[in-house]
């Protein structure tokens, strides 16, 4: 049988960054193939570079699409030819109705007039199709997100679909709702239809594949024909993680002292869902001088509960208690949690924690600027020489402290967040993914600096999708999924495998995923 | 002014310090290019000092607004109803200075607390609900509006006190010997500040440079001290020759240096702009951006409610029309000065120069007898094309 789909020897880097290199994978008709890896493994770029999100030029190697060589020079092209993607954040328009949302694009018409009877007519038959019972006047606001996902799918299926992805589609719906979609899938592979299904969830991936493909720092590391052997769940964790450690990381020697931090029945109601409990009567602590980090997938309820705990900034009906210093705190606003002496280093600089048409300088002083100003007058000349000393301290590259921090690296923009943090003198630290985005040289700087922390004394939490980095300067590893914490484990006991296996067996006893990455727009920033 | 050089060889110094500083006194250069333009096209009218008195007369209300609006945009919002708060604030003062014979300093303070209470009721709703801070100003433009004509009940009101006129229409005491056509208090006042102005310059730079920072280049210094001194000496002399400073002048004058200290090296200044940069960050870094808003919005109240006072002092009356259309102009001001309309950008200095092209060009199409139609077609122009230069400016 030859493959519908053929990719050979795809490579793609951003930026001096490889995120693929010498990909080959191929997809039968009628077969539905997972792709799995970690965060970062390079699945959504490889689906992106199949879809014509990157354009063919920007990528080396060849796409082979029912026996021709295809250049796609965007999404429409690789439509054309019915390759349909679902992203894992849905693009529904929430306020039009399923009719309406199916044939946005393309409307069936007459003279440029909608023809309103046959959008119903076809309407009807697509949500038949997906076993979908709602009228096709329903607006997309009024249904969950499993029933969202299936117009999507009806959406992709009013278009010629030859081959549909879909990223992660399991990721927010329940058990009854998954279970629905993948029956959906194994129907479209009766049609002759492909289909390449991204997941973490491994006992989904084990009911419905034909063939499972591995993908780790941009490689193909593993390919298992699942008729012909059977599936074994820790060889395919194994191909995920296991990867000779490329990143190098500080010495480290942990002087670790008293609790400083200490959080018991901590629990957050979602701010815009308040019947659902996205941070689940946790216990979470950290002593001085230790760095903690916080493992997960993405979506896992970590950065909701750094948050909830940074002056209450996301979430609603918060309880528990905190104690830092032996001390209860209520800490109702972020203000207050900066004098207790807490920090937050948000995962998202450029949209939460930079003001980037401001200089370094007022960057670095914005939230201590009762330091600089005494009698709420700033003092530039006092204010001018710290910034200057962070500059110097943490090697911050910019022409001087007057430069816009938008002009700058995204390393040297995450050492002037690290250094308004650090001028707030905060005994507990919490940095959201530290390191993302950021150049291998500048990732090990971020390293010491952290190191650095630890040794003065403070608590460091370092929450991270990236294993080998928290493996590498962790003390302690706490893994969190589901709004939980489902393991933990010493730097020194720590592997990908043990912390990955937590998350993934978790997930099959729940079945139920943690909250979609792309409801965290319900920030209530 | 601070530096904004680094080390670098000397030639090299120059060239960056002249682009940086192009880019703030750009407006500035324009302002000077047009008033050349109108006093040579004019034959000098435009800088006669009974002109050059009428223009700062005419022209104090919107530059004391654009002040409040300066903030306000800085914090990405927009307030449409100073105009009609300008209006219903004269309206008010004259009922009751005019008909219930109130004394004038009790009906002041009363006016400006009314501009508080009606700035802190539309910041409400902006900083605390969220509602877009067009929609609930657009609101407010009617209702003040409105009001305004129920307050007179369609007719004029006036004339006020003799003593509340001074507000608009009065000048300075003169303290000292009068010398035949020049007015010697305003004219010392003028050197004083001009002085004042210099050496407060000198002792920064000296300040910085004792810490070891790098300073604008000597000569540099030394030839903007002189331009500034020059200027406002010629200014206050032009004044002085015809009936000395008009005390709306001081007061304009005193709350410019007010907001651009303020908003320069004030923690609550610079957390306004941190608020409009990014507010999601300001707030993470624990700035009450919901207040912040509140607050700039009460202070345009104060401030439109002040300008209304100075307005309705000017006509000596008031009336049902005052302040229509004054929001257009005192949001142009803020534009053409170089604010963003996303926020976060923003100078003192900008919107009075901006307020001072708008009413230049006023004032000098008028002179040049250019009808309203199209004295309205090309300060229009001006506007989009001021905006134009400075999105331009910020792509490269």
């Amino acid at each position: 049988m030859t493959a519908m789909l053929e990719m050979r020897n795809v490579s793609k880097s951003f930026a001096g960054v490889q995120a693929l290199r010498d990909v080959n994978f191929s997809v039968q008709a009628g077969q539905i193939h997972a792709l799995v890896g970690e965060n970062g493994a390079g699945k959504s770029t490889l689906m992106k570079v199949l879809s014509g999100v990157y354009p063919a030029g920007s990528y080396e190697g060849t796409i082979v699409f029912e026996g021709e060589e295809r250049r796609f020079r965007d999404i429409n092209d690789s439509e054309a030819l019915g390759i349909i993607i679902i992203h894992q954040e849905l693009a529904l328009i929430p306020l039009m109705s399923i009719a309406e949302n199916i044939f946005l694009s393309h409307p069936p018409s007459k003279f440029g007039v909608i023809d309103r009877d046959e959008v119903y007519r076809r309407t009807r038959e697509l949500l038949a199709q997906v076993g979908l019972r709602e009228s096709p006047d329903t607006l997309i606001t009024d249904l969950g997100v499993g029933k969202q996902q299936l117009v999507e799918i009806a959406k992709a299926l009013s278009k010629r679909v030859r081959m549909l992805i879909l990223d992660e589609p399991t990721a927010s719906l329940n058990e009854a709702d998954s279970a629905a979609l993948l029956e959906r899938l194994m129907a479209f592979r009766e049609q002759g239809i492909g289909s390449i299904l991204i997941s973490h969830k491994l006992n989904e991936v084990a009911k419905v594949a034909d063939h499972i493909t591995v993908l780790r720092d941009g490689r193909t590391v593993d390919s298992i024909d699942c008729h012909a052997e059977p599936i074994q769940e820790d060889r395919i964790i194994r191909s995920m993680v296991n990867r000779d450690m490329a990143h190098r990381f500080p010495e480290r020697n942990a002087k670790i002292g008293e609790p400083v931090l200490t959080v018991e029945n901590w629990s957050v109601y979602h701010p815009i869902h308040p019947e659902r409990q996205v941070i689940k009567n946790v216990g979470f602590s950290v002593k001085r001088g230790e760095v903690v980090g916080i493992a997960g997938l993405m979506g896992a309820g970590r950065t909701e509960f750094a948050m909830s705990l940074f002056g209450r900034s996301w979430g609603t009906a918060i309880t528990g208690t905190l104690r830092l210093e032996g001390r209860n705190m209520a800490l109702p606003s972020v203000a207050a949690a900066i004098d207790a002496g807490l920090a937050y280093v948000t995962e998202d600089r450029k949209q939460l924690g930079l003001i980037l048409a401001d200089d370094v300088r007022k960057n670095i002083t914005l939230a201590s600027l009762d330091q600089v100003a005494p009698g709420r007058v700033i003092d530039d000349i006092a204010e001018l020489k710290i910034a200057s000393d962070y500059r110097t301290r943490m090697r911050i590259r910019c022409s001087d402290v007057y430069q816009e921090t938008g002009q700058l690296s995204g390393g040297n923009q995450q050492k002037v967040v690290l250094s308004k943090w650090l001028m707030t003198d905060p005994k507990v630290l919490i940095l959201d993914e530290p390191t993302r985005g950021i150049d291998v040289g500048a990732k090990y700087e971020i390293y010491c600096i952290i190191n650095e922390l630890a040794e003065a004394g403070r608590g460091v939490v370092v929450i991270s999708s990236e294993m080998p980095e928290l493996l590498g300067i962790c003390d302690r590893i706490c893994v969190m999924n589901d709004g939980a914490f489902v393991g933990e484990f010493k730097g020194a006991e720590a592997t990908q495998e043990k912390i990955m296996r937590a998350i993934m067996r978790n997930d099959r006893n729940i079945g139920n995923a943690a909250p979609a990455a792309a409801e965290m727009g319900g920030s209530q920033l | 002014m601070t530096d904004k050089t680094v080390s670098l060889p000397e030639e090299r110094r120059h060239g960056s310090f002249i682009k940086n500083n192009l880019r703030n006194y750009g407006m500035l250069m324009s302002l000077i290019a047009i008033m050349l333009f109108f006093q040579v096209m004019t034959g000098g009218t435009l800088l006669q000092p009974l002109n050059l008195t009428n223009l700062v007369l005419q022209n104090s209300y919107i530059v004391i607004m654009a002040l409040g609006m300066l903030l306000v945009i800085v914090t990405g919002h927009i307030d449409l109803s100073v105009g009609s708060v300008a209006g219903f604030v004269g309206a008010v003062a004259a009922v009751l200075m005019v008909t219930y014979k109130v004394d004038y300093t009790i009906a002041f303070i009363a006016c400006l607390l009314l501009g508080a209470a009606i700035g802190a009721a539309q910041g409400y709703w902006v900083a605390f609900f969220g509602i877009p801070s067009f929609i609930v100003t657009l609101a407010g433009m009617l209702v003040f509006k409105g009001l305004a004509l129920a307050v007179l009940q369609g007719q004029s009101l006036g004339p006020f006190p003799a003593t509340f006129q001074k507000l608009s229409s009065g000048f300075i005491p003169e303290l000292l010997p009068e010398t035949g056509t020049l007015h010697p208090t305003s004219m010392l006042i003028g050197a004083v500040l001009a002085l004042g102005l210099v050496y407060a310059s000198a002792k920064g730079r000296s300040r910085e440079q004792s810490h070891g920072i790098e300073v604008e280049p000597y000569a540099f210094f030394l030839g903007k001290s002189i331009l500034l001194a020059c200027a406002v000496l010629y200014f206050t002399y032009l004044i002085a020759s015809h009936r000395g400073l008009p005390n709306v002048l001081v007061i304009m004058t005193a709350l410019i240096a007010l907001y651009g200290f303020v908003t320069r090296r004030t923690v609550i200044g610079r957390q306004v702009y941190a608020v409009g940069g990014n507010a999601k960050a300001a707030k993470l870094s624990g700035i009450k951006t919901e207040r912040l808003t509140f607050l700039t919005f009460v202070n345009m109240g104060v401030l439109a409610a002040l300008a209304g006072l100075v307005f309705a002092a000017r006509l000596n009356t008031a009336t049902p029309k005052a302040g229509l259309g004054f929001e257009l102009d005192v949001i142009a001001a803020c534009f053409i000065g170089g604010a963003s309309a996303y926020g976060g950008v923003g100078r003192v200095g900008g919107a009075v120069v901006g307020a001072m092209i708008m009413g230049v060009m006023n004032n000098g199409m008028s002179i040049l007898g250019i009808g309203i139609d199209y004295q309205q077609v090309i300060k229009g122009l001006v506007l989009l094309g001021a905006v134009c230069i400075d999105v331009y400016n910020q792509r490269r």
